[in-house]
């Protein structure tokens, strides 16, 4: 029989129309082509000319359509007309709704601002609401930083001027070693998995260090089954063992960091740990060539480690010196912590030699001249390819400050950062602690903020405190309790505000931020004080503002609802200002725009913000005469300047639209940034591509860029002296003391090198099982069940046990456990994992749903099956024997320690088939109903 | 039409590296999602938002773990789809005609309007590449995108498959399998990619890249010397080994 | 594999009818006339209403014409020629033994062959399938044969057939089960080859690619009911043989009472063979649930 087959048309229409823009819908804010028929979203993919993502998206973003469609998104502002949680809501007109929240903020603007709580969970313009929150002159405004990863981002910041994400990357091209931290499947999505991607095409080595053998550490060449909370006490180790066998980089740390740097030793004294600086305050070191002290950056200087000087009978060491001391104790041998970590002292021995053989043996140079900052021009940049990536599994602990500073001090003490085939910055990074601002909180009725919100401190001088000693923060960041905490603590702020403590509120403006639920610790117990009432029937919390485009659990629990649009109705900037797309060869940015009308009464959130500021007549939106400077978003975007010649955007500035960085307004600057994919780059010049802290091509370059005002270059801080400014504190010296209670805590853990040390385990005993969660990558960065695709990959979450506990328990997959921890239990379906740390149990995160919420039918399996941890951690850790109870945060940036959580697992015998996890909660009353029962998504003809 | 064509001028297919592939699922929903808006029937779905959500995908992402005679239990993401058999079975199988296999470059497809949803081609495949979509009543399979792969309307780079063009880490590779010269071939005979179920009979053109070995680190690295041997034992020692070698930088 | 009704139905209805029709074709009872016409109606009724039965399987069942086009290929497209052929033939042929008392030999063996080529080609349908060991043995064929004779002949009323006939299918299905418990296990085909990750280690299902359910899990995974498997071939064996046997074993004169009782055999043969068939797919493995770590 002769072959015959069917004609098809293998060149159908594609599209009519592809709009390029920003999907932004996690942090890895990656460029996409949206594919347009007759006007609706027919397909999305990655743009391949974007510096992020290349052309590549994740299952999330490719996903879109379903989160445009979504049955979940709000239809029009909210009026809540039943009780606080019954969902019970009457729709109204914008008009009434901005009208209602400027009734509520004028008064308390002309009063005591600081009666507004202003915080933006997953907000992605935090330059643009910190703004608005400055100019109505709240301290209260913050992200969500603070129960994400400011560990890492502080810790990076105040050690070498930047961390891991957003501030830098592994140089992927040349690195042959890339060891992940603490690095779940729901981080930085995209970009590290085509890293690892680059990686493996050449056959170089990845080493997972984690608790759980998934994703990334899945495809890991070798697996280190670390106990949690431990990782700083592993990379001590390796510093101990790389140390001892010299396998470090004198010339680097000489040339780069503070080890040279003298501290002066004065026991007792005021400035006992201090580093010695000349009149003009320039940190000094002792000159090789000279053997007298000199300033760090002094043309020719050749520092000395080992230097010592005798400065009015106070005797200097190095930093240097004070570090060999500390990490070539037998304390941080392998063998000393192989028990503790999980993990046996042979492998922490060879991890450590393939450290020092890929950094020293398989060094490399790049025929590429460059000059530093004292003027010495080198012929070639020197490559050590080593290179680390760390996260929320290292940061999420109340030790993880510490710890992510022990990694940096592991990276810079190998040389491995900012050089060829190690770690490297992003534009604007690197950016040291001085050219960050520092917190502001003095308040002024009817006038703005003194400054900036968030901030590095220096010193205790700069904590936000009130006159009388008292937090001028509701989350009482910057205080004793947590003086470092650069991002805020978003997840005290409701449960300050329900004690009064240290102040009550009058109203609290949330947007993206699911406190009612997962986004919040003991979600129990926050739902009640959203709900309290006090004797005279008023609400403790009076009002609550919220802002969300979808129905999700928060909803329920506002009073005024203030309807977003979804990713593809709305203006953004992905702003230089504020967490931009650099890569670390290239300035970029970019814009969202509205490649489709939203089809309801909904408005993008931003937006929403400069009509209320328009209303208030907010300083920075308003002139002299209460003219509003900005019609909407894409207005401030294009015409706001936060100094002349710099805004929100970096590209296509100037009349003619020709200038990078720097240049006057460009009022066609939106259809410019269209025009190009929806984004600008500015290449990082080839002679300043490594080196970006002392190399002067560079710094020359940030500044024309607008990146700092002048040339910035900076020595890495292996030796934290705002730590030992706190610590000489709670030593007694200085006028700002710390309360008793908190002096020891601050001595010891503020240590200005980095400590491991046991996270709090009051309480805890006979809770011996560590629990950790994280967010599976096809949903990263979200907690929405609202996408159709989505929801069938991960419909429910079973409790991932490792096999021994599976098999002391007597437990097969399907069985049900009880889960308990100091705080409370949960009752959850249970199945075995063996690649995985035999102590630890973990599940995905926020896939438990409660019925109601996400326009979800109340039998779906995400409000039946699916459950929470966060029933388990308490914001406050169990009392203790003094009666307080202490924060459950790192002590040193307030840091949420989600991963701290200690449980006990237990079977619980039952019906075969449970019907649901437990705790039950009562559904909420849908203000969007369900969705339809069938989807035959189709735009095109 | 359902004899399968004695020889196909190419072999397109998909090389899946199981050492790269980090289980993102992104290949699934660019699949959903292009397969979707084009070739024949969108891809449906039931109860998207309840109880029992469930579609028609082509594409899905499995995971095994792996617990070697020695050492860590490991764990593999692995994407299935439609291989492409060269010996397909669901062609043969199929009563009307509409599965068949092309003759220039192997892909298998069905006719949709042909098709009337006996399902007995999902039964002969191995593999679970074949789903009867539930709305509309007939058989839906991976088509390797024969509507990107030579489309005009598309710039020349994206005329692969949805999947490759998305898979963030470069764990999905497209070529002609037949041509022993093409990047996917020299993949395979470099990596040693394997046949699922050869057993079976079936003669897939796609083929899986294994896992390169793990956990090998303490066998490939001496960790006594020369590259840990200590400098000095004492942190004094420590500095005067410092000193010295600063004086040799 | 899923044991949907309508296939069920179809095969056991089918293989009965069909079975009858062979009888008939060779002459098997001798009847014409009005009894003929009851003879023929009960086979046509069965087969007929066997095949409509497997057209509610199809997603478009408006379009089973076009199965017939891919005989060359297709063991489906092979049973509808020959279904319809068979029934072609023995039509004419009922024709003749009804309206003019004509018995046309030839045609009556062409039939009874088409007729019994007809259950061959729906056995092959299975058997041919090696994603299905269980199905994809020699006897899968012998035992919808031997059903289709032993049904056929307990219908035609020929009892010293029947009661051989049963014992063989008796015994063709006491084989099946147990060369089928073993088929997969001796198949080659693991989760090691499925994979390609059998020589690292043991491998093992982890999480399934979505949380929900899917065709394939609905169609090819069927673990509801297993575990009353070994009851369920009791009651086969039971009500599909042994009661029928023992009924045409009671001697018995009375016709009436005979003929009873024949209806009895007839009734729970019908039963063991639908019990039987919803074993032969509930129990089949499909190897694709190897990749859900299922069976």
């Amino acid at each position: 029989m002769t072959f015959q087959q069917p004609q098809i048309d293998t060149s159908p229409h594609v599209s009519d129309e592809v709009r390029k823009t920003t999907c932004y819908m996690c942090a890895c804010r990656c460029g996409i082509n949206v594919h347009m028929k007759s006007g609706k979203v027919a397909y999305i993919e990655g743009n391949r000319d974007h510096p992020v993502n290349k052309g590549v998206l994740c299952a999330k973003g490719s996903a879109g359509i379903m989160q445009v469609n979504a049955p979940s998104r709000l239809r029009a502002p909210l009026k809540r007309v039943g009780p606080r949680g019954s969902g019970e809501f009457q729709e109204i007109s914008w008009d009434e709704a901005l009208e209602i929240a400027t009734g509520w903020l004028k008064p308390i603007r002309e009063s005591d601002p600081s009666k507004l709580a202003f915080f933006t969970g997953r907000d992605q313009s935090q330059s643009f609401t910190s703004f608005w929150a400055q100019n109505f002159g709240t301290p209260n405004y913050a992200a969500h930083g603070g129960f994400c990863s400011v560990n890492m981002a502080a810790a990076g910041i105040y050690t070498m001027g930047g961390a891991f994400w957003e501030f830098g990357q592994p140089d992927w091209d040349h690195t042959k070693l890339f060891i992940l931290f603490g690095v779940a499947e729901d981080h930085d999505s995209n970009p590290i998995k085509m890293g690892i991607g680059k990686i493996k095409a050449r056959g170089a080595r990845v080493v997972g260090v984690n608790p759980i053998r998934s994703g990334y550490n899945a495809v890991a060449d070798d697996w280190y089954g670390i106990t949690p909370g431990t990782d700083g006490l592993l990379i001590l180790s390796l510093i101990h063992v790389l140390m001892k066998a010299g396998k470090i980089d004198l010339d680097y740390l000489a040339r780069y960091t503070n080890a040279p740097c003298l501290v002066i030793e004065n026991p007792g004294g005021e400035d006992h740990g201090l580093l010695l600086r000349d009149a003009d305050g320039k940190v000094l070191v002792i000159d090789r060539a000279t053997g007298e002290p000199a300033p760090f950056d002094r043309p020719g200087v050749r520092p000395d480690l080992t230097g010592t000087h005798v400065q009015n009978g106070k005797t200097c060491h190095t930093v240097m010196y004070k570090t060999v001391n500390r990490y070539l104790s037998e304390e941080y041998t392998p063998e000393a912590v192989a028990d503790r970590c999980g993990i046996p002292a042979p492998r922490i021995r060879a991890l450590a030699a393939e450290i020092a053989r890929v950094a020293f043996d398989e060094a490399f140079e790049i025929d590429q001249e460059w000059t530093d900052f004292r003027g010495e021009t080198h012929k070639v940049m020197k490559g050590r390819p080593v290179s680390f990536h760390s996260m929320r599994g290292v940061s999420a602990h109340a030790n993880g400050f510490q710890t992510c500073r022990a990694l940096h001090l592991l990276q810079i003490l190998l040389g491995t950062v900012e050089v060829p085939g190690g770690f490297r910055f992003k534009p604007p990074y690197p950016k040291p602690v001085e050219a960050h601002p520092k917190p502001h909180c003095k308040v002024t009725p009817g006038a703005p903020l003194d400054g900036p919100h968030l901030g590095f401190v220096r010193g205790p001088e700069d904590l936000a405190l009130k006159p009388d000693g008292s937090p001028a923060r509701i989350d009482k960041a910057f205080t004793w309790e947590n003086p470092m905490s650069s991002h805020g603590l978003m997840h005290m702020v409701i449960s300050n505000a329900h004690a009064g403590d240290p102040y009550k509120i009058d109203t609290l403006f949330m947007y993206m931020a699911n406190m009612s639920w997962n986004s919040t610790m003991n979600t129990r117990g926050v739902i009640d004080m959203l709900t309290d009432k006090d004797e005279s029937g008023e609400y403790v919390i009076p009002r609550i503002i919220y802002s969300d485009a979808y129905s999700s659990e928060m909803v329920a629990y506002a009073d005024l609802i203030l309807p977003d649009t979804t990713y593809l109705e709305r203006h953004d900037c992905i702003s230089l200002l504020d967490r931009p797309i650099c890569e670390a060869d290239a300035a970029a940015d970019a814009i969202r725009w509205p490649v489709i009308e939203p089809d309801r009464d909904v408005r993008g959130f931003q937006t929403v913000l400069v009509q209320l500021a328009n209303k208030l007549k907010l300083p920075g939106f308003t002139d002299e005469n209460g003219a509003a400077k900005y019609a909407d978003y894409a207005d401030y975007i294009v015409n706001h300047q936060r100094k002349p010649g710099i805004g929100p955007l970096a590209g296509f500035r100037g009349a003619a639209g020709d200038k990078a960085g720097r240049g006057e307004v460009n009022p066609d600057q939106l259809n410019r940034y269209i025009e190009n994919g929806g984004f600008f780059v500015e290449h990082v010049p080839e002679a300043a591509q490594y080196y970006k802290p002392w190399n002067a091509a560079y710094q020359d370059w940030a500044v024309g860029m607008g990146l700092y005002d002048s040339p910035q270059p900076y020595l890495f801080q292996l030796y934290s002296e705002p730590m030992r400014r706190f610590q000489l504190a709670a030593e007694g010296h200085g006028e700002r003391q710390p309360p008793d209670h908190l002096r020891d805590r601050i001595s010891q853990r503020l240590d200005p090198l980095p400590i491991w040390y046991e996270t709090d385990q009051q309480g805890n005993e006979g809770f011996t099982v560590n629990a950790l969660t994280q967010r599976p990558m096809a949903m990263y960065h979200s907690w929405g069940t609202q996408n159709a695709w989505l929801r069938q990959l991960h419909g429910r979450n079973p409790l991932y046990v490792p096999t021994k506990i599976m098999r002391e328990q007597g437990m097969k997959d399907g069985d049900w456990a009880r889960l308990t921890s100091p705080h409370g239990e949960i009752v959850v379906p249970v199945m075995e994992m063996a690649a995985l740390n035999e102590n630890t149990v973990w599940t995905w995160n926020a896939i438990g749903k409660r019925k109601g919420a996400w326009a979800l039918e109340p039998d779906a399996p995400e409000a039946t099956k699916g459950f929470l941890l966060n029933h388990l951690i308490h914001e406050l850790l169990p009392p203790k024997g003094d009666g307080l109870r202490w924060a459950n945060s790192d002590p040193v940036t307030g840091q949420a320690a989600w991963f701290d959580l200690k449980v006990k697992i237990e079977k619980v015998a039952g019906p075969e088939e449970r019907a649901e996890s437990q705790p039950e909660f009562p559904a909420l009353k849908s203000p969007v109903g369900t969705g339809p029962k069938e989807l035959t998504w189709r735009v095109g003809k | 039409m359902t004899s399968l064509p004695k020889t196909t001028d190419r072999k397109l297919g998909l090389v899946i590296d199981l050492d790269t592939c980090v289980g993102c699922h992104a290949c699934v929903i660019s699949c959903k999602g292009w397969n979707t808006e084009n070739y024949g029937a969108p891809l449906s779905d039931q109860n998207p938002y309840g109880a029992d959500p469930s579609g028609t995908f082509l594409n899905r992402v499995h995971s095994y773990e792996v617990q070697p005679p020695v050492g860590h239990a490991q764990l593999i993401h692995f994407p299935k789809s439609c291989l492409h058999c060269e010996d397909a079975p669901c062609v043969t199988v199929c009563p009307t005609g509409a599965s068949y296999k092309r003759s220039e470059d192997g892909i298998v497809l069905v006719n949709e309007s042909d098709c009337i949803g006996c399902g007995l081609c999902a039964w002969s495949c191995p593999y679970g590449a074949r789903e009867l979509d539930l709305a509309e009543g007939v058989m839906k399979k991976c088509t390797l995108c024969v509507d990107r792969i030579y489309n005009e309307n598309l710039p020349e780079v994206d005329r692969v498959p949805s999947c490759v063009r998305t898979c963030p880490a470069g764990a999905r590779h497209f070529g002609d399998l037949g041509d022993p010269d093409s990047a996917v071939s020299h993949l395979v005979a470099e990596r040693g990619g394997m046949d699922l179920m050869p057993e079976m009979g079936t003669k897939p053109v796609n083929k899986y890249l294994p896992p390169r070995p793990k956990d090998r680190i303490e066998d490939q690295i001496d960790i006594l010397a020369p590259l840990l041997a200590p400098v000095a034992e004492e942190p004094k020692g420590f500095i005067a080994w410092l000193d010295k070698a600063l004086e040799k930088l | 594999m899923h044991p949907a009704p309508s296939v069920i139905i179809f095969t056991t209805l089918s293989g009965l009818g069909f079975g009858l029709l062979a009888f008939l074709g060779l002459g098997l009872p001798d009847v014409s006339g009005w009894v003929a016409f009851v003879f023929f109606a009960i086979a046509f009724g069965l087969a007929v209403g066997g095949l409509l039965a497997a057209t509610f399987h199809l997603g478009r069942p408006e379009r089973a014409w076009k199965a017939f086009r891919q005989w060359r290929t297709s063991w489906l497209s092979r049973e509808g020629c020959a279904a319809v052929a068979a029934l072609l033939v023995m039509g004419l042929y009922a024709i003749g033994v009804i309206f003019l008392d004509q018995r046309w030999s030839v045609l009556g063996w062409l039939g009874a062959a088409l007729s019994l080529g007809t259950v061959f080609t729906t056995s092959m349908i299975y058997a041919q399938l090696k994603t299905i060991p269980r199905w994809n043995m020699n006897l899968t064929p012998a035992m919808f044969l031997s059903f289709s004779l032993a049904g056929g002949a307990l219908l035609a009323g020929q009892s010293a057939s029947a009661i051989v006939l049963l014992l063989i299918a008796g015994a063709v299905q006491l084989a099946y089960w147990k060369q089928g418990d073993a088929a997969l296990a001796n198949s080659g085909t693991d989760i090691g080859t499925a994979t390609g990750l059998g020589s690292r280690g043991t491998v093992r299902a982890f999480e399934p690619p979505h949380t929900g359910s899917n065709y394939l899990l609905r169609e090819f995974v069927h673990v509801v009911g297993r575990k009353h498997a070994a009851k369920l071939r009791m009651l086969a064996l039971g009500f599909g043989f042994v009661l029928p046997l023992a009924l045409l074993l009671v001697p018995m004169h009375d016709v009436v009472f005979k003929h009873l009782l024949a209806l009895i055999a007839v009734i729970a043969h019908l039963i063991g063979i639908a019990t039987s068939r919803w074993l032969f797919f509930a129990q089949a493995e499909h190897v694709v649930g190897l990749y859900y770590g299922k069976r």
